[in-house]
C-alpha cells in the first residue's frame, strides 16, 4: 500500500515538495533536543500532578495537574479573557522598563566612561541595587498618586542596574582609538555617541536590557498582589481567593511563556546588535 | 598641498613622570617633505606624533602647522595607528566614508570613495564588513579613511609593522606614490630601517630619556627606490651605525670588553652583517 502511494505520485510534484521537505528536516533537527526538554517539564509536571491527586493531604489542588490547566488555559484563551491581564501587565512592565533604559544607558555611558563617577558611585549602587525592589513597596505607594505608578516604579528600580551596568562595561571595552581616529575625522560629541558609542555598546545595552526584562517580570507578578485589579498578579491572587486552582496554574503557564517570548525577543536583539562576524 | 610643519622646542612631562618624555624637540617639515622618525622603544615617538596630531598639547613649546598652532585634532592632518582601528560594524565605504560624514561633505561621497577605494585597490571589497578583510587590506582601508578627507598631512604610527613583508613592501611604495601624486606630507615612526630608508626624504633618529633628536639623515634617492641599489644599502648601513652607536653608549657601562666606535666606523664594519641581518631593531 505503501509503496503504490509513493508509485502513483507524480515526480514533479516531489520536486516541488523537495524544498518543504528540507525545511522540515531542518526544522526537526533544530527542534528535536527543545522539544526533549519540554516534553521532560511536561512529564514531571503530569506526575507532580498524579502525586499531589493521590495523597488525601493534597487532593484538593488537584487541578494543578496539566488535564484541568490546560483546559482552563484554552478557556481563558478561546474567551479572550486572557488578554485584559496581559495587557495591564505588559503596560505597566514596558513603562518600567522605559524608564530604566532612559536612565540605565545614559549613566552607565557616564559610569564607563569616567572611572571617576564609577568609584564614586560604587557603594551607594551596590548597597541599593541588593536591596529588594518589594522593600520599596510601601515607599512607592505612599509616593506615588496610583497603583500604577507605584508598580511602574518598582519594576524600574528593579531593572535599572542590570542595564546600568551592562552598558558600563560596554563602555569600557570600547577601543581608545576608535576615539581618537573619531576626533581626528572631524566628529563632534552627537556624532561620536552616534557611529562609534552606540554601535559599539549596543550589545552590551541589549545585553543588560534582557536581564532587566527577566527581573521586571519576575518583580512584576508580587507588585500586582497588591492593590491593582488587573495584570497577571492580581489575576493569579484573584484565583487563588476564588479556589479555582486550574486557573490559578492556567495564569502561571501564562506567564512562563510570555517571559519566555520576551527573552527571545532580547536575544534576537542581542545577536542583530551584535558587530562580530557571525561565524 | 602639503603642510609646512614647525616643531618649536617642545618639551613634554607626562604627569607623575620624573624625566621629561620628550625635550627641546626642534624640528622644520616643508611642504610634501616625508620624514621618518625612528628609535628606541619608549623614546617617545608617539608621543610626539600625538602632538602633531593635535591629539596631545606638550607642556612646553608648539607645534605650527602652515604657520597656525596646533591645539586640537583636524581632519586635515590625519593619524593612522598600528592596527587598522577599523570600525568594525561599517562596511569598507561606511569607514571610508566617515570622515565625509562627519564634516558634512556627503554632495559628491560616493563618486569620491568610489575612486579612492580604487586607487587603494578595494573596488570590489567595497560593500563588504571590515571583519572579513586580511590585515593587509584592513590597512588599506584605513589609508582611504585617512585620505578621504584631503589632508595635507598624513602621521603614521608604525602603520605597517603589522603586516607580512610582501604586503608591506606594497604598501609602502602605495604610501609614497599618493603622498607624492597629493603632495602630501608624511610623518611616521617606524622600527624598520629598511621602511625607513624606502620611504622618507629624511630620517630623524631619536634618542630617549629624555627623548630627543640625536642624528639626521637625508636620503637623496630618487622614487621608485631600488631596495637593491649600492646607495639604499648604504644609506641602511649608516641608519644601522647611528642605531648601533646609541645601543653601544646604552650598554657601555654593563659590557666592559666593548671597545668605543664611531658610527662610522661601526657602519663600515658592520656592513655585511647588517645586509644579512634583518633591518628591524626593536629595543631589545
Ligand atoms: N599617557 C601616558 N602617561 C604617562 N606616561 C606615558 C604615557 N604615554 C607614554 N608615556 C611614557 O612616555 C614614554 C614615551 O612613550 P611613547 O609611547 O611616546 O614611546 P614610543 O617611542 O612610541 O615607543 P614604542 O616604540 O614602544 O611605540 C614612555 O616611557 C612611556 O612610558
Ligand atoms: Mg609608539
Amino acid at each position: 500500500m505503501n509503496r503504490e502511494a509513493t508509485l502513483s505520485v507524480d515526480p514533479t510534484t516531489v520536486e516541488r515538495l523537495m524544498p518543504l521537505l528540507r525545511f522540515a528536516d531542518r526544522a526537526r533537527r533544530a527542534l528535536q533536543y527543545p522539544a526533549l526538554g519540554i516534553a521532560g517539564l511536561f512529564a514531571l509536571w503530569y506526575w507532580g500532578g498524579w502525586a499531589i491527586a493521590n495523597n488525601e493531604d493534597t487532593m484538593a489542588f488537584a487541578s494543578f495537574a496539566p488535564g484541568p490547566t490546560l483546559a482552563a488555559f484554552w478557556e481563558l484563551v478561546s474567551t479572550g479573557n486572557v488578554w485584559s491581564p496581559i495587557e495591564s501587565s505588559l503596560y505597566r512592565v514596558g513603562w518600567g522598563l522605559a524608564y530604566a533604559i532612559a536612565i540605565g544607558v545614559p549613566l552607565g555611558v557616564m559610569i564607563g566612561y569616567f572611572l571617576t563617577l564609577k568609584q564614586v558611585t560604587h557603594v551607594p549602587f551596590q548597597f541599593l541595587r541588593m536591596i529588594s525592589p518589594l522593600a520599596w513597596m510601601p515607599i512607592a505607594v505612599l509616593a506615588f498618586a496610583t497603583w500604577d505608578a507605584a508598580i511602574i516604579f518598582l519594576i524600574a528600580i528593579a531593572a535599572v542596574w542590570p542595564i546600568t551596568y551592562a552598558t558600563a562595561h560596554g563602555v569600557q571595552r570600547i577601543d581608545p582609538t576608535w576615539l581618537k581616529v573619531g576626533n581626528n575625522l572631524g566628529a563632534n560629541p552627537y556624532h561620536t555617541l552616534r557611529y562609534i558609542v552606540m554601535p559599539a555598546i549596543a550589545q552590551d545595552v541589549f545585553a543588560g536590557i534582557r536581564l532587566a526584562v527577566g527581573v521586571a517580570w519576575i518583580v512584576l507578578v508580587p507588585a500586582e498582589y497588591l492593590g491593582v485589579t488587573s495584570g497577571l498578579g492580581y489575576a493569579i491572587n484573584d484565583a487563588r481567593d476564588t479556589l479555582e486552582y486550574d486557573k490559578l496554574a492556567a495564569i502561571v503557564l501564562v506567564i512562563g511563556i510570555i517571559g519566555y517570548m520576551l527573552d527571545a525577543i532580547c536575544v534576537r536583539l542581542i545577536k542583530r546588535s551584535s558587530y562580530h562576524a557571525q561565524g | 598641498m602639503g603642510a609646512a610643519i614647525s616643531i618649536d622646542y617642545i618639551t613634554h612631562h607626562y604627569p607623575g613622570q620624573e624625566q621629561p618624555t620628550l625635550k627641546d624637540i626642534q624640528v622644520q617639515v616643508a611642504p610634501g617633505e616625508t620624514i621618518a622618525l625612528i628609535g628606541q622603544s619608549g623614546c617617545g615617538k608617539s608621543t610626539l606624533l600625538h602632538m602633531l596630531a593635535g591629539l596631545l598639547i606638550p607642556s612646553d613649546g608648539c607645534v605650527r602647522i602652515n604657520g597656525h598652532q596646533v591645539i586640537k585634532p583636524s581632519p586635515r592632518w590625519n593619524m593612522m595607528f598600528q592596527k587598522p582601528s577599523l570600525y568594525p560594524w561599517m562596511t569598507v565605504r561606511k569607514n571610508a566614508s566617515l570622515g565625509l560624514i562627519f564634516q558634512g561633505r556627503k554632495r559628491d561621497m560616493q563618486s569620491r570613495i568610489d575612486s579612492l577605494l580604487e586607487t587603494v585597490g578595494l573596488t570590489e571589497k567595497a560593500e563588504v564588513n571590515v571583519q572579513s578583510l586580511s590585515g593587509g587590506q584592513q590597512q588599506r582601508v584605513a589609508l582611504a579613511r585617512s585620505l578621504a578627507t584631503d589632508p595635507e598631512l598624513l602621521l603614521l604610527d608604525e602603520p605597517f609593522s603589522a603586516l607580512d613583508a610582501f604586503t608591506r613592501v606594497a604598501l609602502q611604495d602605495e604610501v609614497v606614490r599618493l603622498a607624492h601624486e597629493r603632495g602630501i606630507s608624511v610623518v611616521f615612526v617606524t622600527h624598520d630601517i629598511e621602511e625607513a630608508v624606502a620611504m622618507a626624504d629624511r630620517v630623524l633618529v631619536m634618542g630617549s630619556n629624555p627623548g630627543t633628536i640625536t642624528a639626521e639623515l637625508k636620503v637623496d634617492i630618487a622614487h621608485p627606490r631600488n631596495r637593491n641599489s649600492q646607495a639604499f644599502v648604504d644609506l641602511k648601513a649608516e641608519l644601522m651605525g647611528y642605531f648601533g652607536a646609541t645601543r653601544t653608549a646604552a650598554t657601555a657601562e654593563s659590557s666592559t670588553g666593548e671597545t668605543e666606535t664611531t658610527p662610522d666606523d661601526d657602519a663600515g664594519e658592520d656592513k655585511s652583517k647588517t645586509e644579512h641581518s634583518s633591518a628591524r631593531v626593536r629595543a631589545a
